[in-house]
Parts: structure tokens; sequence; C-alpha cells
């Protein structure tokens, strides 16, 4: 099996602007956090980002660097609304194309299995098709004749996701109570790069969470990135919970200018390691006050 | 036994909410807020105790457990998001949400509120709105009423009103079942001849004259508008102690309002 291990900063120098990208997890859960501050590092620009969005959209958005979003919800999960989207949208700064949850999925999988479009009732009757003049509903050849919303194939160039365990071959493994909709994101790109906490033997794969927590596969992934903390301030269970403390102080910069470049300061500024020693410095500070 | 001081505000809330689930059987309750939760919660420990409920992750747990804290469990089965989307189309789901615009025929906003090109305040999204709406029952709560909120029409239509579900045909409109709106002030339905909202009930304290200034559409008020029940002394105690000892329901509800 191939060695597919590389830095985040190989993954993105196989990145291009303007690129579709895909990026796995949930709201503020499991996101590559690591291969979107090296994103963010890289000044890469004219991207459309596809996301079940959380703080993964908000970085991309306060670095400027997205010019389309396509998603159903941007969400810190504890905290509702991620500001950094909200003031990209509020400024006019992205274009976006706005799907149900459901109609997300149905656009990954159609491209994940090479169909044109999948048919789903979601979206009928929204503002979906007002905001969306480019969708088509589609007529069942069959004796029910109903009229229902073709979702278009939505092709990645790469995705980006974050599992728990994967061996050096690409082989992932989630270890949480949900996979998300990352081996979609997977599927549905022409390239998929998966960072992990640990790259461990394939041997040990299987015995770490059984058979049923392989779902990617290698066949789907061109880079493999060691990336302990990678998923940070995201949660990554079991390996750990969200990092709440850091998140409150991730919005409350976000929403003043002169604090939001003190935070990239700190904190976003320099390489993935620096980033990692920043949120251990903090965190030694937090332990030693209580 | 004594009997337990009268229902505040919040509890008549939640039962009012529980209601909502009245009659659903064996089919996944997924309350968003937290008088929606202890709702559900409360309509399984009493009236229908074959309601799935989630514990707010990925799996379905049996049980009654505090609001705020993690499922004891026992888990009954795995339920991440995929899983939900399924259940969701499959129709096996009656959905409570709190919308941040509602209109008279239902539609609802969680998205943006201006104008969507560039809001004025940008909201969630639209998350899974427009597809719930058209596949399985949908009920709201609306934890402050006013004219904010209760609008004559929703600057972005996310959850599907009847007006846009008989407009876009048999395929939107065939599982399409708005229930019922639950605010701090009435019970609310769609039980009007052009399915567009009616005053079921006003909560003890709340004159018919409150909800109407509060609401900025005309509702259908048919005849002496009742009281909503208060809850007895069996629910108020599986609220006071089993659902909601630590009093979350006054976040949303809180006592100044009464």
């Amino acid at each position: 099996m191939a060695d597919k291990r590389m830095t985040e900063d190989e993954v993105v120098a196989r990145l291009r602007p303007g690129m579709t990208i895909g990026i796995g997890g949930w709201g503020s859960r499991r996101k590559p956090m690591s291969l979107v501050r090296a994103i963010a590092r890289s000044g890469l620009r004219d991207l459309t980002v596809v996301s079940y969005g959380g703080p993964d959209v908000g970085l991309l958005c306060a670095a400027g660097q997205v010019r389309r979003l396509i998603y159903a919800f941007v969400s810190l999960d504890s905290i509702p609304l991620e500001p950094h989207f909200q003031a990209a949208r509020q400024s006019g700064a992205v274009e976006v194309t706005e799907y149900d949850e459901g109609m997300l999925q149905w656009a990954l999988y159609a491209a994940s299995l090479r169909l044109p479009f999948l048919p789903t009732r979601a979206g009928l009757g929204s503002d979906v098709m007002r905001l969306n003049p480019e969708l088509r509903t589609v007529t069942s050849p069959y004796a029910d004749a109903e009229e229902l919303l073709a979702v278009p194939a939505l092709a990645l160039d790469a995705a980006l996701i974050h599992l728990n365990r994967a061996d050096m071959a690409g082989n992932a493994q989630f270890l949480g109570p949900d996979l998300y909709f990352d081996d979609l994101f997977a599927a549905a790109a022409e390239r998929a790069y998966v960072s992990c906490e640990r790259v461990v033997p394939t041997e040990d794969l299987a015995a770490a969470g059984g058979t049923q927590s392989l779902r990617i596969h290698r066949w789907m992934v061109d880079g493999v990135v060691e990336a302990p903390y990678g998923a940070h301030f995201t949660s990554c269970a079991p390996d750990y919970a969200r990092d709440e403390e850091f998140q409150r102080a991730y919005v409350s910069a976000a929403k003043d200018p002169q604090a939001w470049q003190n935070f990239a300061a700190t904190y976003l500024s320099g390489s993935e390691s620096d980033y990692q020693a920043a949120v251990a410095g903090r965190r030694a500070v937090a332990g030693a006050a209580t | 036994m004594n009997d337990p001081a009268p229902a505040t505000r919040a509890e008549v809330c939640a039962a009012a909410c529980a209601e909502a689930w009245r009659g659903d059987g064996e089919i996944l309750a997924s309350p968003y807020g937290v008088i929606p939760a202890i709702g559900a919660r409360l309509a399984r420990a009493t009236f229908e105790p074959d309601l799935l409920l989630s514990d707010g992750e990925a799996a379905f747990v049996t049980g009654c457990w505090p609001v705020g804290d993690p499922a004891p469990g026992p888990v009954e089965g795995w339920a991440p998001f995929r899983s939900v989307f399924d259940i969701a189309w499959a129709g096996q789901r009656h959905i409570m949400m709190s919308p941040s615009q509602i209109d008279r025929f239902g539609n609802t906003n969680i998205s943006a509120i201006g104008d969507f090109a560039r809001p004025t305040r940008e909201l969630i999204g639209m998350r899974g709105a427009p597809g719930n709406t058209v596949c399985h029952p949908t009920s709201y709560w609306v934890a402050r009423h006013s004219t904010r909120t209760f609008v004559p029409r929703v600057d972005v239509v996310c959850g599907v009103g009847y007006d846009n579900a008989a407009a876009a045909g048999p395929a939107a409109s065939r599982f399409h079942a708005l229930r019922r709106v639950v605010t701090n002030l009435a019970v609310l339905d769609f039980a009007a001849p052009e399915h567009t909202m009616r005053l079921v009930s006003v909560h003890p304290g709340v004159s018919v004259g409150e909800v109407v200034a509060s609401t900025g559409f005309e509702l259908v008020i048919d005849g002496d508008v009742a009281q909503t029940p208060m809850p007895g002394p069996d629910l108020l105690r599986l609220i006071r102690e089993v659902i909601d000892p630590h009093l979350t329901r006054y976040r949303e509800v809180p006592h100044e309002d009464e």
C-alpha cells in the first residue's frame, strides 16, 4: 500500500485558487481545522467552500478567501451563530448557495455515484427554489407522476476531512458517535485529504473501533496528515471535547476588529505547531489560575 | 401529599408543547429549545410512551432525564445525522422548531432577516427546515410572541407554509402538516378554512387582545377563545422533580413575563 503521509502545507500546495473544496465534520464538530488554518496561511483565494459549516467557514471568510459558500447552515453548535460568517453575509462579501441539509447530502451523494442529480421533496415550496433559480424539477416517469426537485450533483475538486485514526495508506476511522458526511465528501471529490489524530499501523485499526468504524477507504484518499489536536477548537470525540472556552474567546474576538487582529496575531500568524503551542500555553495559564 | 404550587407560565407552555405529540405513537419526537424538550419528555412520560427521543448527539435513548444533563440511557438505537435525515424523509418524525419569523400560513424563517442577498442580520441558515416541513408533521415554539416574530411575510421561506406547499404541487403538499404553534402567550393552529393561523387558546392571565396586539397579521378567531389547560399535579411533579429540576425553563419563559 502506498504511503500517502504528508504535511498540511503539502496538502495546500496541491490546491489551487478557484477550486471547489468540501470540508467534512458538522458545525463545530470534528472539523479539519489544521488544514483550514494551513489554507488561511496560504492566502489561496476565490474558493468555493462546501460545508455543514462551522468555524472552518468562519476562518476562511475572515481571511477573505471565499468567493462562494454552499451550505445549509453555519453554526458553532453551543454558540448558535458564527460571527465571521454573519459578517461576510451582512457585508455581501460572499456569494451563496443555501440548501436544505438533506439537499446538500444528495448533491454530494449524486456526485459520488456519478449521477447528474438525485430527486427529493426537500426544497419544494421553500425559498431554496427562489434563491437558486438554476434548480430544476423532474417528473417521476411512473404512475405517480410526482414532480420532485432534482438536486444537481456537486463534484468537489478537493475534500478535507478529519478522523480519529488512519493508516498511512488512507484507511481512516471514526471513533466518535457520528461519521457525519465525511465519506460522501471524500467520494464526491477528485482528491481527498484526511487529517487524523494519529497514524497507526493498519492492524491496529479494527481493534480500536470495530470494522464498522472503518468507513473511509484508501481508494478515496490521496493524502494523510497526522495532526494531533488538528480539530481544535472543534470537538473530536472521544479524543477530546470542544474547547468551549477557546470558542468563546474566538467569538468575542470576532466581534471587534482590533480584538480579532490580536487573536489572529496570537494564534494564526505562525505555523500549526505555533498554534498548538499557543493553545497549550493558554491552557497552562488557565490551569494555573484554578 | 400537598398539592403542588400552581403552574407557572413556563410550565403551562411545556404542557402545551407536550400536547403537540399527542396521538403520534411510535415516531421520533424532535424538540428544539428548552420548553419543547420538556414537552417531548413530558409527552413520553405520560400519554405517548412509544415516542422515540434522541440524546441530542447520535443515539436514541429510553427513559426520562433532566434537561441540561447527559442522557443516562439505556441507548436503544444508533442515530447519526444521516439516519435522522432518512427518518425525516420517511415521515416517521414530528419536529418542533423555533422560528425567527412566522407568517399566517405557517411559513417560517431561520435563515436571514432582510434582503437575502445582503441581510441586515444573518441567522443560522435553512438547516433541514425545507425538507422537514414537506416530509413530516411540524410544530413551532416561539418563546417571545411579538410582531417581530409574527410577521405578514417572512423574509426567507425556510419552513414551508400551507400556501407555498399548495402552490408547489402534490409532491410538496402530500405529507405537509403543520400541527400547532405554542408561544409564551397562546396556542395556535392552522385548522381554519384556508389553513391560516387560528387562535386556539390563551394561557392563563393572557387576554385575546394581548395576543392580537402581539401578532403582525390577522388571526382567525372563532367565538370564545378557550384558556390553555393548566398542567395537573402529576405533570407538575414530573416537570419540577424529574424533567427540569435545574429550572432551565425560566431561561426561555422568565417568571417576570407573567
